[in-house]
């Protein structure tokens, strides 16, 4: 019961990061990639109907883990107090600029809010899982431009499969240029880990390269977000083994008796909650044109 | 001031400050779904018009509520991990369940909304409104569950300093959150209500336009509904309080003894003989507990202590908590009556409209106040003093830094808000008249 919580909570981080990855890549990418204000309302709308669902995914995850592992919970978010505080910070900004953006005389804040929060976590979360696992200020550094790199690319990925017109061809440029660093600093974070999902994880990142190179968009986002998923499996892998230092995940778990309630509520309502984000992706699937509703 | 101190401050702030935009959010999302249903039932123009006025300003305070809400869920584990450890085996419960059960369904269908009006079928749309309105007062249920297990612990036991949950029926049907969930939710109704009141009293004043009587009829029956069962459920409370919490009571009374017909006093010197043994136990000569003899005797029971929250904030509270929101519901009512028929609004009643937005606000902010701080010293009910759930290893320097920067971006942001408020106020309701030029797509109202 123990493992089956941690798994589900592993998946639930790992869905969060490859949804929420790429809306934190486009939230950065979006004043660059687009030239004008359509263009730049044309980014952000392809992300506008699911980035505050794909934060759920959060929600849940840290409240998953409140509930089956509430030492592991409180010790991480207490020792990592000042880097979840700029977390927060971050998410804030870029909820308020994405939903206000459209409703200001000068979107010029909302856009640097957007930027500035979507950088910050997605640094952020890479530096404290790093933390998490080696301790170290250095990895902590590595683990964030990992992380903050390859949701760009993930972004600029998505970004090209989902748009028409000039923004979708800068934003193959930028995945490009993307790659170029993120695949380098995929070599040294990752080489820490060593483990086989980690190697994989190299391998498919390059392999987004290849395929956005060859414009193959829908095959290189499905590579970036199994770098991703590879990437998570690897730190969940070692954080199985030792969630916190000095925590094991039995020491931090409920009792039976809450594991195996929200075992059932867990069963029961994730299969719908997949569905109806699903169809949110299959009503909004076709590519955002220029000044299109 | 200690880092005790700083955590405190920090989650009043931060949880005030969320709780002044949820309110509108779970009211003002049924009001708008309500007003597209009347679009769609009678193709009448102007409940489209209204529809995507209100759902604008409805958008603009979501926003702040889900990005300040964030925060509530990472605070525990950041200032308080004692707490979240002994806690969390009960507590994390109703809160993973809001997140499964609620905020997925709000966010996912509210992305709907906003981008589906011309993508959905229309009542698949219609839909969509709705279950993020659900999903919204889905989640004050969870979440209020949960704070009701902190003031009234039920179905649970301490297995090596650690709360077991045994009973996960009996946290989420605590008396005190069956009490608790239709006082706050009703209290987020009349809020809503008293905002629509004020922007429709706005309007009232300025233009003839039939529509915005129409938006403050249907804000008064709101309001008023609300209002009686904020009323109901308060004195369901109280009777809670005089079983569950006697010392938040006493506090709230300023009754210092033990007192048999106790009174209640409306302000300190103006009392109404045996009324508040009558509102504790429907018998005006029960006996009311007092504060200094609780004291006494939660120091034979928990050792040396003290035992009372901060009494002047608990006693005023209550009072304003009751004077404003009883003053709210006053008014919607009066509104009514002077409205019922065909009769017009009188200029007077629409300028009195504009005080239904800062008077229940208050009023909400007030109860939480007296909620939260009248529990004090204890963080859960006879179990866990707050200054024990403090995090140990969270500097005085750390929460210094972070109750800073969540002040200032707060303060920065309900700035930005009521500027944006009040310019789309003051915008109207007419925009979606203009006709779109064919060399322009027409700038979808909703979106970004």
């Amino acid at each position: 019961m123990i493992d089956l919580w941690f798994v589900i909570i592993a998946f639930l981080w790992t869905g969060y990061f490859v949804l929420e990855g790429f809306d934190f890549g486009v939230g950065m990418l979006a004043p660059f990639v687009g030239r004008n204000a359509a263009e730049r309302r044309q980014s952000l709308q392809t992300i506008g109907p699911v980035w505050d669902g794909n934060e759920v995914w959060l929600i849940t995850a840290v409240g998953a883990m409140f509930a089956a592992f509430p030492a592991w919970y409180a010790g991480v978010f207490s020792s990592f107090y000042l880097p979840v505080t700029l977390v927060l910070a971050g998410l804030i900004v870029r909820g308020v600029g994405l939903e206000w953006r459209g409703k200001v005389t000068s979107p010029r804040w909302c856009d640097a809010g957007i930027v500035a929060g979507s950088a910050l976590p997605a640094f952020l979360w890479g530096a404290i899982f790093a933390g998490l696992l080696f301790g170290r200020p250095l990895a902590a550094l590595l683990g964030g431009a990992f992380t903050l790199t390859v949701c760009v690319l993930h972004g600029a990925v998505f970004l090209a499969l989902k748009t028409t017109g000039p923004v979708r061809r800068r934003a193959r440029s930028a995945a490009m240029a993307a790659s170029a660093v993120a695949v380098p600093v995929a070599v040294f974070a990752l080489s820490g880990l060593g483990t086989p999902p980690a190697l994989a994880a190299m391998g498919t990142l390059a392999a987004a390269t290849a395929l956005i190179w060859r414009r193959r968009e829908g095959w290189a986002f499905a590579a970036t977000a199994g770098a991703i998923v590879l990437t998570a499996l690897a730190v969940f892998v070692r954080l199985h083994a030792r969630p916190l230092p000095g925590l094991t995940l039995a020491e931090a778990a409920s009792g039976a008796y809450t594991l195996t309630m929200l075992s059932w509520i867990g069963l029961i309502t994730l299969p719908f909650i997949l569905v109806y984000q699903g169809w949110t992706y299959w009503v909004f699937r076709k590519r955002v044109r220029v000044g299109a509703a | 001031m200690d880092a005790l101190d700083l955590a405190r401050w920090q989650f009043g702030v931060t949880t005030v400050y969320h709780f002044l935009f949820v309110p509108l959010t779970i009211g003002l999302g049924v009001f708008v779904a309500a007003l597209q249903t009347a679009w769609h039932r009678t193709g009448k123009e102007h409940y489209l018009r209204l529809t995507k006025f209100f759902g604008k300003l409805f958008l603009i305070n979501f926003a702040m509520g889900v990005v300040t809400g964030i925060v509530q869920e990472f605070q525990f584990g950041m200032n308080w991990s004692e707490y979240s450890t002994f806690v969390g085996d009960v507590f994390g419960a109703p809160l993973a369940m809001e997140a499964l059960l609620a905020f997925f369904m709000e966010s996912t269908f509210l992305g709907l909304w906003i981008f589906g009006w011309d993508r959905l079928p229309k009542k698949a749309h219609l839909a969509c409104i709705w279950a993020a309105a659900i999903g919204s007062n889905v989640s004050a249920y969870f979440i209020l569950a949960a704070n009701a297990w902190m003031k009234h612990p039920v179905g649970y036991e301490v297995v090596d300093g650690k709360a077991r949950m045994t009973d996960l029926w009996a946290v989420l049907t605590n008396s005190t959150a069956l009490a608790q969930v239709p006082h706050v939710v009703g209290a987020a109704f009349v809020v809503a209500g008293g905002f629509v009141l004020a922007v429709s009293g706005y309007w009232l004043l300025r233009t003839r336009a039939g529509m915005w009587r129409g938006a403050a009829r249907g804000a008064l029956v709101m309001t008023a509904i609300a209002g009686a069962v904020v009323a109901g459920t308060g004195d369901m409370s109280a009777k809670l309080m005089y079983e569950q919490q006697p010392m938040k009571l006493a506090s709230a009374e300023g009754l210092e003894r033990d007192t048999a017909g106790a009174a209640f006093s409306v302000a300190p010197g103006v009392e109404i003989p045996a009324l508040l043994s009558f509102l504790s136990t429907n018998d005006p000569g029960a006996t009311v507990q007092g504060t200094e003899d609780l004291q006494r005797r939660f120091e034979q029971e928990f050792g040396p202590g003290d035992y009372r929250p901060n009494q002047p904030v608990v006693f005023w509270s209550f009072r304003v908590m009751i004077g404003f929101g009883m003053a709210t519901v006053g008014l919607s009512v009066l509104g009514l009556w002077l409205t019922r028929g065909r009769r017009d609004m009188p200029r007077w009643l629409a300028r009195a409209f504009l005080w239904a937005l800062p008077l229940p606000l208050t009023a909400v902010t007030a109860g939480w106040l007296l909620s939260e701080i009248g529990r004090q010293p204890w963080t859960v009910a006879g179990e866990l003093l707050t200054a024990a759930g403090v995090s140990p290893g969270v500097s005085l320097t750390e929460v210094a830094i972070s109750l800073t920067v969540f002040t200032l971006l707060y303060g920065a942001l309900a700035v930005a808000e009521v500027v944006l408020l009040t310019r789309h106020v003051r915008g109207g309701a007419e925009e979606e008249r203009r006709p779109a030029a064919p060399a322009e797509q027409p700038e979808p109202s909703l979106m970004y």
